[in-house]
């Protein structure tokens, strides 16, 4: 389990990160957390020349609330946020998914920014960041611009990032009025990839009927996704248990479930009916 | 004076070095000048190699050596230990030569200067192969069609039969019989620590030291002495920390004697430390049968006959013990029961797999499975409780020696005092009236329950390929510190600690005093190892008789300096005094303890006679070494030595009891409760005990819910990563309440009789028949593992 060669830099600053991978834009990668690149490459599978190291910039690491915005840099850890009173007040979406991912040891190391930007199809923070439609900062040579999440899942293991760019901040509106949020995950039994992962993202209207849904999806696609039809079902909906299963019955619409060892297409498209029903229930129940 | 330590629940001595991180694992030792071995493995399950060109790896920087299957013509093959009529043995040689018979399959050793350089090096061999049809379904292979070892003609290795009793009569007779086909998967033992290899020579002295992670240091320098043909006395195998074996380090690979001859073509060191792929790829499995169980008995419940026919997938080479363990499940097939006619006909085939051979059980965790799930089944098919068929058929606590249909003298138990007991502590009948509730209520709660009985202490000697007894040496040092030399091979299960509580009792010292060595052809006697819940019951047997001899030794000492004459002397306490009457007026118990070691530098001064009525263990060892006080024709020194060979085996036993809910939408399965009762004879150490029982159960649930090694159609291995192939985590695993019944074995003086495997030997059938017995609503009376939340998913949504 040794890697290729490969040279490695570790960049101060943003700005130098960026200058150090445009002098190598297809041949280098950004080294955050490593936890899904060096396992990658040690199994060969991923064979970078360059690996810029930007974990040590301390200014990509925060949590913060500004006016009705949340922004997290890319290198917080996951632990950072399933440790943070902020989060767990404002948006506890957040702390529950990062507190499924892998075990302690992972969530010490792995970041936020890593696993958005990497973009696993099993991956849990590109569901929540899809249910809170997160906006996310990307950095390159030509300077900053600013991405959807649901514009920013490609395809498997493909995003929005060009060669050259960094992902630097996740911005999330603060959740507000009566919201209700959770994280339903059945993790496989050997890597703790979501098998399926569904956040939940509901605002209520007084009356207890649903405002707004959005619901992430990953572990079921080739990329993690928006449930649309599901969403669209919620919206205006009374909440009660027919319309919460009936709209969960479409979380897998317009997708032909993976299928691997552990779970079938069918038998996770199932699971993933289930549980985002059970999810919505969750954040139904958790709204105060 | 010290407290008795065994029985008591000792702190493992091993556990600091461990935890610190300061323990040194193979890949710990450093050597200057060392190089680094990769090899390069088949990508076919089986395939002509047409060409291997090595001048790519042999040019680049750092890269020494590349070795292929014809330049290590000369290393013999690897062994396989377990002779059996009509055994076929293929040709097993280091690295492959004109064909590849698995994925994984060494073709080449690349040696560098550094490990990087030789697994880079090992993407520049170039190997070209014709592939061939793949066998890797042990039933096809069996059938005929592709034959993987062309000169043998079939695939099939052997075949046997055994048993005693009149099968054909017993299930004639039947009032009724049952009949389940089960299958045992593949399974990976993934030690913490895999495999891994230091080889150092010395052309001057021409001795060759080999540092591996094995569980047999002694049997492996016979093994390796005679593969690379050197005098086996100027070989050396030292096993430093282990990290786990579960017998995927009872064996004796390839890459042992290779790295052995390579560091002699060198004549440098060379190491070669094992990935985790390929260890998941090139390291033993286990388990790998398919079988069908026919049981007959009668309405009443009481066993008549019971037959197992079954294909034991060995892959594609015989390791060491490879086609041996399935005949250790026909050993074990009566389990704890009274079954007058047993039967198993083995047929041992080959496929394009790595080697099977043996995994924590080897072989006896498919036997208690098959008994266990045939009781299950006997039970469902007569509409009794589970519990009471297996009651209705135990032996009684006075049938022992308990004589069984395959050929056993059980040693001794109590069946029916560890099942009340396990259902007592579960509260059974309550859960039974729980269960039909929530039944009512369209809950779904299983109770699975397993009254095992395993062979431990392999065992005599006439059972065992290359010896079945144990070693031990015991001596005390001239400053009093005591020093035992186990040939048994710990790793992992702390025996540094549990036979250091046997010595400290008997001589009366502190267990601080006591130093257990291991592993080091170099220091100890010739040993047989780790495996087969051995260590205590055989080796630490020899510790304790070592010990007693000892201690002879010792009181003739005594009695001479204490000028008993014919008085007898006392050992008490670490002392040996002359009886009271006889040392009438002498100081008695007020005697000082000489201070031994505090002379001055250089000088070891007599211990002082005059007038003491005692004298302890320490100042006897001392004169012992100076030897100027002794009887007459006494040899120096204060040490003896044992070979412990045992008449019998031992049958461990127990209940286990689990209890599982299942959720009915998604299939999941969610522990309640798991109660173990495990009788494993006398108790050294409580904590060990319950150590080892953990670990195994924890195995069993992996088995019987999660594991499974999946090769596709072409060979290609598909759980090859710890991404894919489950092991449980703490997640995954119930709290476990244990318990202990305590029948100890007449086989030795410790009444000690193995713990190692119970686990894993128990567990797994209780886990199995709870999920079974969750899904009963269902009609469901049989599952193969693992068992997986789609499976019952499937069983609840469509029937």
């Amino acid at each position: 389990m040794i890697p290729a060669p490969f040279d490695y830099q570790v960049a101060a600053t943003l700005e130098e990160a960026v200058s150090l991978i445009a002098a190598d834009p297809d041949g280098a990668k950004i080294l955050a957390g490593g936890h899904s690149l060096i396992p990658a490459m040690k199994l060969r599978l991923a064979q970078p020349q360059l690996l810029v190291d930007i974990a040590r910039i301390k200014s990509l690491s925060y949590i913060r609330e500004e006016g009705n915005q949340i922004l997290i840099g890319a290198t917080t850890t996951h632990y950072q946020i399933e440790s943070s009173d902020l989060l767990q007040q404002i948006c506890p979406l957040l702390p529950a998914c990062a507190k499924s991912i892998g075990d302690v040891q992972v969530r010490n190391k792995g970041t936020i920014g890593g696993s958005i930007a990497h973009s696993d199809p099993a991956a849990d923070w590109p569901a929540a960041v899809l249910a809170l439609n997160a906006d996310l900062v990307l950095v390159g040579p030509g300077g900053e611009r600013v991405v959807k999440a649901t514009d920013f899942f490609v395809d498997l293991f493909t995003t929005a990032l060009q060669p050259g760019e960094i992902l630097r901040e996740i911005r999330i509106e603060k959740p507000s009025g009566r919201f209700g949020q959770a994280y339903q995950k059945v993790p496989h039994p050997a890597s703790g990839f979501a098998v399926v992962g569904i956040a939940v993202n509901l605002v209520l209207n007084d009356d207890g009927s649903c405002k707004a849904a959005q619901i992430g999806v990953t572990g079921v696609g080739l990329k993690a996704y928006r449930a649309q039809a599901t969403e669209a079902a919620l919206a205006g909906s009374s909440l009660d248990e027919q319309a919460i299963s009936s709209a969960a019955a479409q979380v897998c619409d317009g997708v032909d479930p993976n299928s691997d060892l552990y779970a079938s297409g069918d038998y996770r498209r199932h699971l993933a009916q289930v549980h985002t029903r059970r999810g919505i229930q969750a954040a139904k129940a958790s709204v105060k | 004076m010290p407290e008795n330590y065994v029985g008591q629940r000792v702190r493992r001595t091993e556990d600091p070095r461990l935890i610190k991180g300061l323990a040194h694992y193979v890949d710990d030792i450093s050597l200057p000048g060392t190089l680094h071995v990769a090899f390069v493995r088949s990508v076919y399950a089986h395939a002509k190699i047409t060409n291997i060109d090595t001048s790519a790896a042999l040019a680049t920087p750092g890269v020494v050596a590349v070795y292929t299957g014809q330049d290590v013509a000369k290393v013999g093959p690897v062994p396989c230990a377990g002779a059996l009529p009509g055994l076929k043995v293929p040709d097993h040689r280091v690295l492959a030569g004109e064909k590849v018979y698995f994925v994984g399959h060494p073709i080449a050793a690349v040696v560098a200067t550094d490990r990087y350089a030789a697994r880079d090096a090992v993407d520049l061999v170039v190997v070209d192969y014709d592939d061939l049809p793949v066998v890797t379904d042990v039933e096809a292979a069996a059938a005929g069609g592709t034959v993987i070892h062309e000169s043998f003609g079939d695939n099939i290795a052997y075949k046997m039969t055994a048993g005693e009793g009149d099968i054909e009569a017993a299930f004639a007779s039947a009032d009724r019989t049952v009949k389940q086909r089960v299958l045992h998967r593949r399974l990976a033992p993934i030690a913490m620590e895999p495999r891994g290899v230091l080889a150092r020579y010395f052309p001057g002295e021409e001795e060759l030291t080999l540092w591996s992670s094995t569980q047999i240091p002694h049997l492996m320098r016979t093994q390796v002495a005679l593969m690379i043909g050197m005098p086996e006395n100027k070989l050396r195998v030292i096993t430093p920390e282990v990290g786990g074996g579960f017998g995927s380090k009872l064996n004796v690979y390839a890459e042992e004697a290779l790295l052995g001859w390579i560091s002699m073509q060198l004549n440098k060191p060379v190491k070669w430390i094992e990935t985790r792929r390929e260890n998941i790829q090139s390291t033993i499995h286990g388990r790998g049968q398919v079988g069908d169980i026919e049981v007959a008995f009668k309405n009443d419940g009481t066993l008549l006959g019971l037959r197992y026919n079954v294909f034991a997938d060995l892959g594609a080479y015989h390791q060491l013990l490879t086609p041996a363990i399935p005949t250790l499940t026909g050993l074990m097939l009566s389990g704890a029961y009274r079954i007058p006619a047993i039967q198993i006909n083995i047929t041992g085939c080959f496929t394009n797999k790595m080697a099977t051979d043996a995994y924590r059980g080897a072989g006896r965790p498919e036997a208690t499975y098959i008994v266990e799930r045939a009781l299950d089944l006997v039970a469902a098919d007569l509409g009794v409780d589970p519990a009471e068929v297996r009651r209705k058929n135990f032996p009684g606590k006075d049938e022992f020696p308990f004589h069984t249909a395959t050929g056993l003298d059980y040693d001794s138990g109590d069946y029916e005092a560890a099942l009340d007991k396990a259902q007592q502590i579960a509260g059974y009948a309550q859960l039974r009236e729980d269960q039909k509730k929530a039944r009512a209520e369209g809950r779904l709660i299983g109770i699975g329950i397993s009254t095992y009985v395993e062979i431990c202490a392999l065992g005599p000697s006439q059972a065992m390929p290359a010896g079945g007894w144990e070693s031990a040496t015991v001596r005390i040092e001239p400053t009093g510190k005591v020093t035992v030399l186990t040939g048994a091979s710990p790793h992992g299960q702390g025996q540094e600690t549990s036979f250091a509580q046997i010595v400290a009792d008997e001589l009366g010292v502190s267990i601080n005093d006591v130093t257990v060595i291991h592993g080091d052809t170099g220091i100890v006697q010739y040993g047989i190892g780790t495996f087969g819940s051995r260590a205590t019951a055989v080796g630490g047997t020899a510790v304790y008789i070592a010990v007693q001899k000892l201690k002879e030794k010792a009181e003739k000492i005594a009695t001479h300096m204490l000028q008993a004459g014919s008085s007898k002397v006392s050992f008490e306490g670490g002392k040996y005094s002359v009886e009271k009457a006889a040392a009438a007026g002498a100081a008695g118990s007020s005697d000082p303890v000489y201070p031994v070691g505090e002379g001055p530098a250089g000088a070891l001064p007599e211990p002082q006679t005059e007038g003491r009525s005692s004298l302890t263990i320490a100042e006897i060892a001392l004169a012992a070494h100076l030897a100027k006080e002794l009887p007459p024709d006494t040899e120096p020194g204060l040490s003896a030595t044992y070979f412990f060979e045992p008449k019998n085996f031992t049958f461990p036993f127990g209940t286990h009891i689990a209890v599982v809910e299942v959720d009915r939408e998604t299939g999941d399965i969610k522990w309640l409760r798991y109660v173990a009762v495990d009788d494993c004879g006398k108790v050294i150490n409580p904590m060990l005990v319950d150590g080892q029982v953990h670990g195994g159960i924890v195995q069993s649930i992996g088995q019987a819910m999660y594991e499974e090694v999946v090769y596709d159609e072409q060979g290609q291995l598909i759980s090859g990563t710890l991404m894919d192939y489950a092991v449980p985590r703490a997640k995954h695993i119930p709290t476990f309440e244990l318990d202990r019944t305590e029948t100890p074995s007449p086989v030795n003086p410790l009444g000690v009789k193995g713990v190692g495997e119970a686990g894993t030997i128990g567990a797994t059938p209780a886990v199995v028949g709870a999920i079974v017995d969750a899904l009963a609503p269902f009609g469901v009376k049989h599952l193969d593992m693992p068992i997986k939340p789609e499976t019952v998913w499937k069983i609840i949504s469509h029937g």
